[in-house]
């Protein structure tokens, strides 16, 4: 049986998680293409037209995967942390895709929750085994090879900062773990932190190769994914009150960590039109940066008619900024 | 110390009841207007929901006529509203105002906390009176509540255009001014009274609409352009799926509190949504069914742009309504909505609805207003 993972939201946090565990019980496991024209527009067309962009993106991705997959894996994730959420689109999720899409092949939604402890996940692997059929010491050494498979690609990760990219149809997680680790370039002028959520930096369609760009022109990159969990939590620590997105917590953790310690020449937060999340973390960013800070920051805000003669101009513009401050 | 809170619907009310009979001097900023909005609008980050706006201009008005303490509520997600505060007091701070912002979090398991702040804020110690300051509040929400009941099903009917709203306008006054509880009892007889009074036409077949959706938008006036009255005027009975009463015990009782209506209402909106998606998303589908059931003849589901949960409810909307075969609008409310515009729109709706009625019933061509 195949099984489908649509190349969208999570799947750049925890697709080694899900790929080595529907491995482990036997199944193929399909990913959709790199998001490109036509996912975007058939994503568009069956959205309800209120959403954020990456919501309208993952909708396309699982159009892409219809005809080619046994079943379609759309987690409803409600939480990766203990007392956070993602967002609330994401605990709606499979629902929102069943309304919109016809004619599906079956989905499994099973539920993944950390809030009240992170045995969550293990819970969440029992329910897709259970609802896939198999026993529950089948279930548990492939959840075992997959959290240790997962655990060992984030180190890597962070140890040798391996952004999440990926590279024409070979998966972030391929390319990492075949050691392929271009090693870095030393004629890095200056560091950026480039800050948002995973789905909207990595995604290479959608932020226009922001990372690419930005490093042939000559910026070292460093993003939330690549810095040690315990300097995000060390950064978050200054908020007034405890932010409960995950992901929000690492843009504003990683930011404020840098700000304190870090030696980092700019800052970059992408937003996606239509986020919830983003507009108030970006408006605290923001304030923060120019009420106490000098460093050069940019904001840049994706949708899906951005285009991108005036995205190049405005990195080159931010560029030329730093390299003026030197 | 200067007491002041956002606008939400009525709940002013209650609010200044509870502060001025604890003796806190009380601001209530000036009720939302166009200027509320463009102060909120003109300082908000951009893509922030409606409420975060309209809630940031009061604090403004409120500040400028001398309030120096700001009581606002938390949460803890995943809907937007648990960091408001967080995001106006930085926007009021940077645009140069001294105050105290005081953040109330839902007390599941913190009745303790808020009880401090409560006693940090009156500067009393006494329980007793605090419990009776809050239970006057705890009855005007109530009858309050009641009234806005009353009126939605008489507004339909009136002979005189606008008597309703004048009775209503008075009775607000009245509730907002008794002092005890025993006065509140007599002033609640008087505009029963008076409510009873109005002249109703009695051959008008009115039509039902139930109204859901993202709890702001459903209770504040100013920003769904007065949609009940709106509705009323057009010889429609509207029934909110939400009220401030309910509003108040949800966020600030404990939960075993709850009544088990909720939960059975919950299980309605299992097709089409199935867990928790924050705010009150789930309901807003809940509420479609059961108004379905109950025999109404359409929804309006009202929601501010960019509104997260109700986005998740938006897209459930289409199904919904066909299984149940119950006209649904949904209507999305944000700076720029004119009043004429959603009037047009309420009318081809209702207009939809007499057409169905007329062809599906027996009911014979059905008044015009």
């Amino acid at each position: 049986m195949r099984i489908g993972i649509p190349r969208a939201l999570l799947y750049y946090i925890y697709y080694p998680f899900w790929k080595t565990f529907f491995e482990s019980l036997g199944y193929e496991v399909i990913l959709s293409k790199p998001t490109n024209k036509k996912i975007l527009k058939d994503g568009l067309e069956s959205t309800v037209d209120d959403a954020c962009l990456p919501i309208k993106v993952f909708h396309g991705h699982v159009i892409d995967l219809i005809d080619k997959v046994d079943a379609v894996f759309i987690p409803r994730v409600i939480s990766v942390e203990p007392k956070e959420f993602i967002c609330p689109k994401f605990l709606g999720l499979p629902d929102m895709i069943k309304n919109s899409i016809p004619n599906l092949p079956p989905i499994i939604d099973c539920e993944l929750s950390a809030y009240k402890n992170k045995k969550g996940f293990w819970e969440h692997a029992l329910a897709i085994g259970r609802y896939l059929g198999h026993s529950k010491p089948k279930i548990m050494k492939a959840y075992m090879r997959a959290s240790i498979e997962f655990n060992y690609y984030k180190k890597l990760r962070i140890n040798y900062g391996i952004l999440p990219l990926d590279c024409g149809e070979k998966s972030f997680y391929e390319l990492a773990s075949a050691k392929s680790l271009h090693n870095e370039d030393h004629s890095c002028k200056f560091t950026v932190l480039i800050v948002g959520h995973p789905y909207n930096i990595y995604d290479n369609y959608v932020s226009m190769n922001l990372i690419k760009k930005l490093q042939n022109l000559g910026v070292k990159v460093i993003t939330p994914e690549i810095i040690p969990e315990k300097n995000i939590l060390d950064g978050a620590k200054q908020l007034n009150k405890r932010l409960f997105w995950t992901l929000s917590k690492n843009v504003l953790g990683s930011t404020y960590y840098f700000l304190k310690n870090g030696n980092i020449d700019g800052i970059v937060h992408v937003a996606s039109f239509g986020c919830g999340p983003d507009s108030i973390v970006g408006e605290l960013l923001e304030r923060k940066l120019s009420r106490d800070y000098t460093l050069p920051f940019l904001r840049i805000n994706i949708d899906e008619h951005s285009g991108e003669e005036g995205f190049n101009t405005r990195l080159e513009a931010f560029v030329d900024v730093i390299e003026g401050r030197r | 110390m200067k007491v002041t809170f956002p606008h939400m619907g009525n709940l002013y009310i209650p609010l200044k009841t509870f502060f001025e009979t604890l003796e806190v001097e009380v601001i209530v900023p000036p009720p939302c207007s166009k200027k509320t909005l463009e102060l909120g609008c003109k300082y908000s980050p951009e893509f922030a929901c409606l409420p975060l706006k309209i809630t940031l201009g009061n604090f403004i008005e409120a500040l400028n006529m001398g309030a120096d303490t700001i009581i606002m509520a938390g949460g803890i997600g995943p809907c937007r509203f648990g960091y408001y505060a967080e995001v106006q007091r930085e926007i009021l701070k940077d645009l140069g105002y001294k105050f105290n912002m005081i953040v109330l979090e839902p007390p599941k398991g913190h009745l303790l906390d808020i009880m401090k702040k409560v006693f940090h804020i009156t500067n009393k110690k006494n329980i007793k009176e605090i419990y009776s300051a809050a239970k006057l509040a705890w009855e005007k929400a109530l009858l309050l509540d009641r009234l806005d009941k009353m009126v939605n099903s008489i507004r339909p009917v009136e002979l005189m255009k606008g008597e309703t709203d004048r009775v209503y306008k008075q009775a607000k006054q009245q509730i907002s001014m008794a002092k005890t509880e025993q006065e509140l009892t007599s002033v609640q007889q008087q505009i029963f009274k008076r409510m009873s009074k109005i002249k109703k036409a009695k051959d008008k077949v009115p039509i039902k609409i139930g109204l859901v959706g993202e709890i702001y938008t459903i209770l504040e006036p100013f920003v769904n352009l007065n949609i009940e009255r709106q509705l009323g005027e057009l010889g429609v009975i509207v029934e909110r799926g939400i009220y401030i009463s309910e509003w108040i015990r949800d966020n600030l009782f404990p939960s075993f509190l709850n009544p088990k209506e909720h939960i059975e209402l919950l299980n309605l909106a299992e097709p089409y949504i199935r867990c928790f998606v924050g705010g009150h998303g789930r309901e807003s589908i809940a509420q479609i069914v059961k108004y379905s059931k109950e025999g109404f003849d359409g929804v309006i589901h009202l929601l501010p742009l960019t509104c997260m949960p109700e986005i998740v409810a938006k897209s459930a909307v289409p199904l919904v309504s066909k299984d149940h075969n119950i006209p649904v609008m949904t209507l999305v409310l944000d700076e720029h909505s004119a009043e004429t515009g959603v009037r047009t729109r309420l009318e081809a709706f209702v207009d939809l609805i007499r057409h169905r009625k007329e062809e599906t019933g027996n009911y014979a061509l059905l008044p015009r207003n």
